[in-house]
């Protein structure tokens, strides 16, 4: 057993206390998503909603189409078929950067930052701000610029690294400055694809309490594999299995849920 | 005491334009005439340290926009050289009366705005369609390569109205001022190498704002920065129109360098010879693209006439011993030595 489960708190009790701050207000749905590649259905047929406040992970098989899913969210896929909402507002279909606009983040995979520039910078061009041609032409780096970009780094555990090239980062922190890059442009709706591959448990830990932090006053999105680390963050599991919407509920629930059991858990 | 980069640079450039300036006091007309020349593509090579070094973005028809301010500045002087009779090209062809599209090209500032606006509009227009289907890479430069392509083959098979396979040649006065002699010479060549000078500063300013860490972003995660809320395509297709009216600015003073554009200086041959210049000063560097410019025009002036059967197999030698053993060029090279001698210093 890991860490995380042996910890003295009572994960019960934990998870009751998480579920009052759940908002009931919706603000995020997407209905009847479908996506096929070449016939095959990686995304069947999916619905799903997400309320403010609300921390939601997803799990499933590798292949069960959850990096899919956040592609279509965010524009990077079109789906085939149905839509995706956002605070009463179709979104599918939009450019990417108009759906970013919109207060969505997204963060990939495999962890993406730029890695010939520093860290500063890194968080600097995420600013949502004069991302036009000519106003990043004539962009000032004043005082209030240092200061959010001080904040966003303290936030992700990064502010002595600001002038370190980011290429040189261990894996975790490069995750955590992904995620830094995401907070600073303070989306609505955070899309978090595995952000604690790679991290120690002593990273993990931290995250963990990071991602809780950040829940507050939006909706976010992990996808995750490590069931305990699940458990410690999650308001509520989403279980997709062959594109399709296999179980939904709490992390108890899930955990002994037969039929995650039989195609995911049981493993 | 160690200089930033930023300080190196903006150095390089003064010191650049100071020797630049000094040749005017030791080079004859005709050599200074042939820097002048040279120089020419150092425009060229700076938008392509825009757009490829930082952007990513590799065109191999930069020689287009070469071209069209080639063209468009000999159009004006060739007007003028002919007036009132239609150029001599038309009237070998039988053509009676000028073509409407030349008729703009009677007014210097008409034509001085034209050869900055048509391949800035132009070059966006076609870059923005082409990055927003998500062509990039290999595949824009071919699409590139292929305009060149194309653009040499209309010229060439336009005799009667744009003089084809001769080009425009023959004009020798510039608002009544003769350009042949060597006085005009002179200033012509100091008038290029201050508003080169102004251009390096210019784009020593845009490499280090943020716009040029957006585009090194862009060259090395375009996903990320596409979800970090900006418009790549957009990015880089104003981008690509700046490098655009650079060169079209070289081929501008080509045109009042030499006396003469054709369209063997402007296809694919030469638009790869322009990539090869940023390649070997350094792709990431301003002042090294304007120093690869004129070292590789002078060993092609030199080596091309010696031995013009071999010039070609030594370009493509230098390009793969740069890709292979320089990737940043000569720029790179001497940044080496800079840190590595504030390195050495710091240890002792
Ligand atoms: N662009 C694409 N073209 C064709 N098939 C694709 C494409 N993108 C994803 N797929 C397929 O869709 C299925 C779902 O992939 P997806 O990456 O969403 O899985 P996942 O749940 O994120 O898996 P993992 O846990 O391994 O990250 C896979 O079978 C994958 O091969
Ligand atoms: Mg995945």
């Amino acid at each position: 057993m890991s860490a995380s489960m042996q910890m003295a708190r009572d994960p019960e009790q934990e998870l009751s206390i998480r579920n009052e701050n759940v908002a009931s207000e919706e603000t995020f749905r997407v209905e009847d998503l479908s996506v096929s590649f070449d016939g095959f259905r990686a995304v069947d047929n999916l619905c799903l909603s997400v309320a403010k406040n609300e921390l939601r992970v997803i799990i499933g098989p590798n292949g069960a189409g959850k990096t899919t899913l956040l592609d279509m969210i965010c524009g990077k896929t079109r789906p085939t078929e149905g839509k995706v909402i956002f605070d009463g507002e179709v979104v599918s279909g939009l450019p990417e950067y108009q759906i970013v606009k919109k207060g969505i983040g997204r963060k990939f995979q495999t962890p993406s930052v730029y890695e010939d520039l520093s860290v500063f910078e890194n968080f600097e061009i995420s600013m949502p701000d004069a991302q036009g041609v000519l106003d990043s032409l004539f962009f000032k780096r004043d005082e209030a610029i240092r200061e959010r970009v001080s904040r966003a780094a303290a936030e992700v555990f990064l502010a002595d690294q600001l002038h370190r090239k980011a290429g040189t980062l261990s894996h975790g922190q490069k995750q955590w400055l992904e995620i830094g890059m995401l907070l600073i442009q303070e989306p609505r709706l955070l899309l978090l694809d595995e952000p604690v591959a790679g991290m120690s448990p002593r990273e993990r830990e931290a995250t963990a309490e990071l991602l809780t932090r950040v829940a507050n006053g939006r909706s976010v999105i992990v996808i995750e594999h490590d069931m305990d680390f699940v458990k410690r963050i999650a308001h509520k599991v989403t279980v997709l299995h062959q594109g399709r919407l296999l179980a939904e509920g709490s992390a108890d629930e899930i955990q002994s849920n037969p039929k995650v059991i039989e195609v995911y858990l049981g493993h | 005491m160690k200089l930033t980069r930023e300080a190196t640079e903006y150095l390089t450039v003064g010191l650049l334009a100071a020797v630049l300036l000094a040749f005017t006091m030791t080079l004859d007309p005709f050599r200074l005439n042939n820097v002048g020349k040279y120089l020419s593509f150092g425009f060229v090579a700076i938008g392509i340290v825009l757009t490829w070094g930082y952007g990513g973005v590799l065109s191999l028809g930069q020689g287009i926009f070469f071209g069209l301010g080639g063209y468009m500045m000999a159009m004006f002087l060739k007007l003028e050289a002919s007036a009132p009779e239609l150029p001599d090209f038309m009237v070998w062809s039988g053509i009676e009366a000028l073509p409407v599209w030349w008729e703009p090209f009677y007014s210097l500032p008409i034509t001085l705005v034209l050869i900055h606006l048509i391949p800035a509009v132009g070059a966006y227009l076609f870059a923005y369609a082409i990055f927003r289907k998500r062509v990039s890479g290999v595949y824009f430069a071919i699409v590139t390569l292929a305009l060149a392509m194309t653009m040499t083959v209309l010229i060439v098979g336009a005799q009667s109205t744009i003089g084809g396979a001769n080009g425009i040649t023959d004009f020798r006065t510039f608002l009544g001022m003769d350009i042949v002699d060597d006085a005009s010479k002179m200033v012509l060549y100091v008038l290029q190498v201050l508003v080169l000078f102004t251009v390096m500063l210019a784009a020593l300013k845009l490499t280090n704002s943020r716009l040029g860490k957006i585009l090194i972003a862009i060259r090395d995660k375009e996903d990320r920065v596409r979800f970090s809320g900006y418009n790549t395509a957009h990015v880089k297709a104003a981008v690509f129109a700046l490098a655009a009216v650079l060169s079209a600015m070289g081929g501008a003073f080509y045109s009042l360098q030499t006396g003469l554009i054709a369209p063997s200086l402007i296809g694919v041959v030469a638009s790869v010879e322009m990539v090869i210049y940023a390649a070997v000063g350094g792709r990431l560097s301003v002042p090294g693209a304007v120093v690869g410019a004129i070292l590789i025009g002078f060993l092609k002036s030199y080596l091309s006439e010696t031995f013009p059967e071999y010039w070609l197999y030594f370009l493509g030698s230098i390009f793969i011993f740069v890709v292979l053993f320089m990737p940043k060029g000569l720029a790179g090279f001497f940044d080496r030595l800079r840190v590595g001698r504030a390195l050495g210093g710091e240890a002792r």
